[in-house]
C-alpha cells in the first residue's frame, strides 16, 4: 500500500533544462487519460452553452456552405459532378474538410488558449491537442450523420448514388485526416508562441488551402483544365483524402494508391515533427507567450 | 496501489551523491533561470539564429553569460537577467518547507520550475514522488460547468484519476462548504466559494509533494484557519511534503519546519523557521517606512535625531509582535527650556490615536546641552498594524519648541502570535497583559 518507506535511491523523475531530442511519454499520457476524457467532455458540452440553437450550429455551417458552393461552383461556374447531385458532392467534401480545419485551428492555438492553465499546473501538454482532435471527432460525427440523412434522401429520390465497397476503410481515412490536422496544428502552435505571425497566417491560409484541396471540384478536373498548376493540388495530401472520401462514399473520382501512400507518409512525418517541436516548446513557452 | 508508480519511467536509476540521503524527496541542484527583459518578440529571430549558429559549432549559448543579477531597482547592462541563480536545496520527506522573500525575490519563479510549468535554464531537480501544485487556485475551472463537474476537471488537471476523485467527492464537497451550489455553474459562484472549492480539491490530492503559493490570501478567516489546519494534517499525518510560499509570516511560522529566505534570485538563509523570519524582518525593511530622523540644523533647542531600533540597536521598521521596540532620542536643550516636556503620540494606519507618553525633562537632566534618551515599547503590546509617531518638545501651554508630525513610522508584523487564531477580528489597538487572579 504505502510505498513511502522504500529507500529512496531512485528518483521518480528529473527536471532538466533541455528535453531529450524526442520524448513522447505515452505512459504519462495514459496516466492522464481521465483528464483527456474530461477535456473532451468540457469542449463538447460548453461550446454552445448560452446559445439558442445549441448543437444545431454544428449543422447549420456545413449545410449553408454546401448550398453556397452548389450555387456558385456548380450552377454558376458549371463544374460537373457527374451523376452525383452537386449538393451531396459538396457536403461530402466540406464535412471532411471541416474536420481537418477544426483540428488544425483548434490545436494551433493550444498554447495561446491555455496559457493560463499551463502557467499554473503541469500535465502532459499533448493532452490538449489530442483532446481537441477527439472532441472535433464527435462534432464530425454529428455532421456526418447529417450527410447520411441527405444521402438517404437522394437515394430515395432515385439519384445515382452508391457506396464503394472500399467505404469500410472510411474511418481510417478520418483518422488520417485527424492526425494530419494534429501534426500540422502542433507544429504551428509551437511557432505561434514565439512568432505571432503564424496565427494570422493560419486564419487566411486555411481558406486558401481549401481551394487547393479539391473540396468543391473533382481532382481530375484541375488536371484537365489547368494542367500547369495541377501540381499545387497534386502535392497537397489533403486533396487525396477528400478525393478518396468521395470515391468511397459516392463512388466517383479516382483513388490513387500512390497518392494515399504519399499522404500517409506526409501525415506521419508531420506528426513526428509536430511532436518534436511541441515537446521543445512546452518546456519554456510560458516565458515567451 | 498502482498509481503510486505514477510519472515513473525516468531512466536515472540512482544519483551519484552520498548515501544516507534516503529520506530526501526533492533535490534541487544549481537551478538558474534566465529571462529576457524588454519586449520579447522583437529581435528574437536574430537571437535564435545566433544561438543556433553557436550551437552547431559546439559553442556555448552566447546569451547565457551576459545576465545580470535580478535587482529591479538598478538598471542592468544587458537585456537578459537571472531571475534565479544557483539555487541548491534539499527537502526531506514529510517536511514543510517555507519559502519567503520580498516581491521579485524569485519565489514564484522557483515554484514554477518545481511544479514543471517552466524549465530551468541550467541545473536539475530530482523528485522522489508525485508533485502537485496549487498555484493560485481555481485555474482550470470552467465557468460554464457545475461545481461537481469542475471538481472532476480540476482534480484531473492536478493529476488525480476519476476513480480517486469519485472516492473523495463527498469529503471534498463537505470541506468546501459548497454543498448547496455544487450543481450550479461555477460562474455563479462568489470568488470566495470558487477558492474554497478549488482548495478543497487540492487538499484531498494525494501527491507526495504538494506545492502551495499564497492560497491563504483568500477566503475568510474561518476558511483560512481550516486551510492551515488541513495543511498541517497533510504534512503531519499524511507524511507528505509541502513547499509553501507566502508573505504571511504567521502562516509560515505555524506550518513550516524549515524555511528558505530568498533575495534577488538567490537563497540567503536556509534553516530554522523562526530564525528565517527574524532574518526576513531584519533584512526586508520596506522603504516606505521611516526608521530614523535627523535634523543637524537644530540651534538652541530641538530634537536632533530619532531612531527606531531593535534589541541589537539596529534601525528597523518592521517588527514581530513578540519583539520589544526601542526609540533613541537625541535632543539639544537650552537653559531656558529645562522645564520642557518631551513626548510622543502613536497613531495607527487608520489615524486612530493609540496613546501618548511624555517625560518632564527636569526630572532627568539639570543642565543645558545635548542629551540622549531611550524609550521602550514593550513586546506583545502593539497589535499587528502600521504605526506613525509624532514627537514634540514643548512647555505645556507656553511654547511649542519642536514638533515633528509623523516623523517615524513602522509596522508590527504578525509572526504567529496567539492573536493569529482570531485573524480577521478587531482586537483593539493594543494587547494588554492584565493581572488575572484566581479568587476561590
Amino acid at each position: 500500500m504505502n510505498h513511502s518507506e522504500q529507500t529512496n535511491t531512485t528518483w521518480l523523475f528529473e527536471i532538466t533544462p533541455k528535453n531529450k531530442f524526442f520524448s513522447l511519454n505515452l505512459k504519462e499520457v495514459w496516466q492522464y487519460r481521465d483528464l483527456l476524457l474530461l477535456f473532451v467532455k468540457r469542449d463538447v458540452v460548453t461550446v454552445y452553452k448560452q446559445t439558442v440553437l445549441g448543437p444545431l450550429w454544428y449543422l447549420i455551417q456545413p449545410l449553408f456552405t454546401s448550398i453556397t458552393f452548389t450555387i456558385i461552383f456548380n450552377n454558376l461556374a458549371g463544374i460537373s459532378t457527374g451523376t452525383v447531385p452537386p449538393f451531396l458532392f459538396n457536403l461530402a467534401g466540406i464535412t471532411v474538410w471541416n474536420y481537418f480545419t477544426a483540428c488544425l485551428t483548434g490545436t494551433s492555438n493550444t498554447f495561446g488558449a491555455n496559457a493560463g492553465i499551463f502557467g499554473k499546473v503541469y500535465f502532459p501538454r499533448i493532452i490538449v491537442p489530442i483532446s481537441i482532435v477527439i472532441s472535433n471527432l464527435i462534432k464530425f460525427g454529428i455532421q456526418f450523420f447529417i450527410f447520411i440523412i441527405f444521402y438517404l434522401y437522394y437515394y430515395a429520390q432515385g439519384a445515382a448514388v452508391s457506396l464503394n465497397p472500399l467505404a469500410v476503410f472510411f474511418p481510417l481515412l478520418i483518422v488520417l485526416m485527424g492526425v494530419l490536422g494534429l501534426g500540422l496544428g502542433m507544429f504551428i502552435s509551437s511557432l505561434v508562441t514565439k512568432y505571432r505571425d503564424f496565427s494570422y497566417l493560419i486564419t487566411f491560409g486555411v481558406q486558401l488551402l481549401m481551394y487547393g484541396s479539391a473540396v468543391m471540384y473533382p481532382l481530375a478536373l484541375i488536371k484537365e483544365k489547368i494542367p500547369n498548376y495541377a501540381w499545387l493540388v497534386q502535392y497537397n495530401p489533403l486533396a487525396y483524402i477528400i478525393e478518396t472520401t468521395r470515391y468511397m462514399l459516392l463512388n466517383i473520382g479516382q483513388v490513387s494508391v500512390l497518392g494515399l501512400g504519399y499522404t500517409a507518409v506526409v501525415t506521419i512525418t508531420l506528426l513526428l515533427v509536430g511532436i518534436l517541436i511541441f515537446n521543445k516548446t512546452e518546456k519554456s513557452f510560458i516565458d515567451t507567450v | 496501489m498502482s498509481n503510486k508508480t505514477f510519472l515513473s519511467g525516468s531512466d536515472t536509476p540512482s544519483f551519484g551523491g552520498g548515501r544516507g540521503e534516503d529520506n530526501i524527496i526533492l533535490k534541487a541542484e544549481n537551478i538558474s533561470k534566465q529571462y529576457r527583459l524588454g519586449q520579447v518578440g522583437t529581435g528574437t529571430l536574430s537571437h535564435d539564429v545566433n544561438r543556433w549558429w553557436h550551437q552547431i559549432r559546439g559553442k556555448e549559448d552566447p546569451y547565457l553569460k551576459i545576465g545580470d543579477v535580478n535587482d529591479r531597482s538598478t538598471k542592468g547592462s544587458s537585456d537578459y537577467v537571472w531571475a534565479l541563480k544557483d539555487i541548491n536545496f534539499e527537502v526531506e520527506r514529510g517536511e514543510v518547507l517555507g519559502i519567503i522573500g520580498k516581491n521579485g525575490a524569485g519565489k514564484s519563479t522557483l515554484l514554477k520550475i518545481l511544479s514543471r510549468v517552466t524549465a530551468p535554464t541550467t541545473g536539475s531537480i530530482k523528485f522522489g514522488g508525485r508533485v502537485a501544485s496549487l498555484l493560485e487556485v481555481g485555474t482550470g475551472f470552467n465557468g460554464e460547468m457545475t461545481g461537481r463537474e469542475n471538481v472532476y476537471l480540476n482534480g484531473a488537471i492536478l493529476g488525480m484519476t476519476k476513480k480517486e476523485i469519485t472516492a473523495k467527492l463527498d469529503e471534498i464537497i463537505d470541506f468546501s462548504g459548497c454543498e448547496r451550489y455544487i450543481d450550479t455553474p461555477v460562474k455563479r459562484y462568489s470568488s470566495g466559494m470558487t477558492v474554497r472549492l478549488a482548495f478543497a480539491v487540492a487538499a484531498f490530492l494525494e501527491p507526495e509533494i504538494l506545492i502551495i503559493d499564497e492560497v491563504l490570501a483568500v477566503g475568510d478567516a474561518e476558511f483560512q484557519k481550516k486551510a492551515i489546519g488541513k495543511m498541517q494534517d497533510i504534512s503531519r499525518e499524511g507524511g507528505r511534503t509541502v513547499l509553501f510560499v507566502s508573505h504571511n509570516m504567521a502562516a509560515i511560522k505555524q506550518l513550516c519546519t524549515k524555511t528558505i529566505m530568498m533575495e534577488n534570485g538567490t537563497i540567503v538563509f536556509e534553516g530554522n523557521t523562526n530564525k528565517a523570519i527574524d532574518y526576513y524582518l531584519q533584512s526586508n525593511q520596506y522603504e516606505g517606512y521611516r526608521g530614523h530622523y535627523v535634523n543637524e540644523a537644530v540651534q538652541e533647542s530641538g530634537i536632533v535625531s530619532l531612531a527606531i531600533v531593535d534589541k541589537n540597536d539596529e534601525i528597523r521598521t518592521e517588527f514581530g509582535f513578540d519583539e520589544a521596540i526601542g526609540i533613541n532620542v537625541k535632543l539639544q536643550v537650552a537653559e531656558q527650556y529645562l522645564n520642557a516636556y518631551l513626548g510622543f503620540r502613536l497613531v495607527d494606519r487608520n489615524e486612530r490615536v493609540i496613546f501618548t507618553s511624555e517625560i518632564k525633562l527636569s526630572e532627568k537632566i539639570n543642565q543645558a546641552g545635548m542629551h540622549k534618551f531611550e524609550v521602550n515599547l514593550p513586546e506583545k503590546f502593539l497589535v499587528p498594524n502600521q504605526f506613525n509617531l509624532t514627537f514634540a518638545l514643548h512647555v505645556p501651554n507656553v511654547v511649542l519648541i519642536d514638533c515633528l508630525d509623523d516623523c517615524l513610522s513602522f509596522e508590527i508584523i504578525e509572526t504567529g502570535s496567539d492573536l493569529y487564531k482570531y485573524a480577521g477580528t478587531d482586537f483593539g489597538c493594543v494587547y494588554v497583559n492584565c493581572d488575572w487572579k484566581k479568587l476561590n
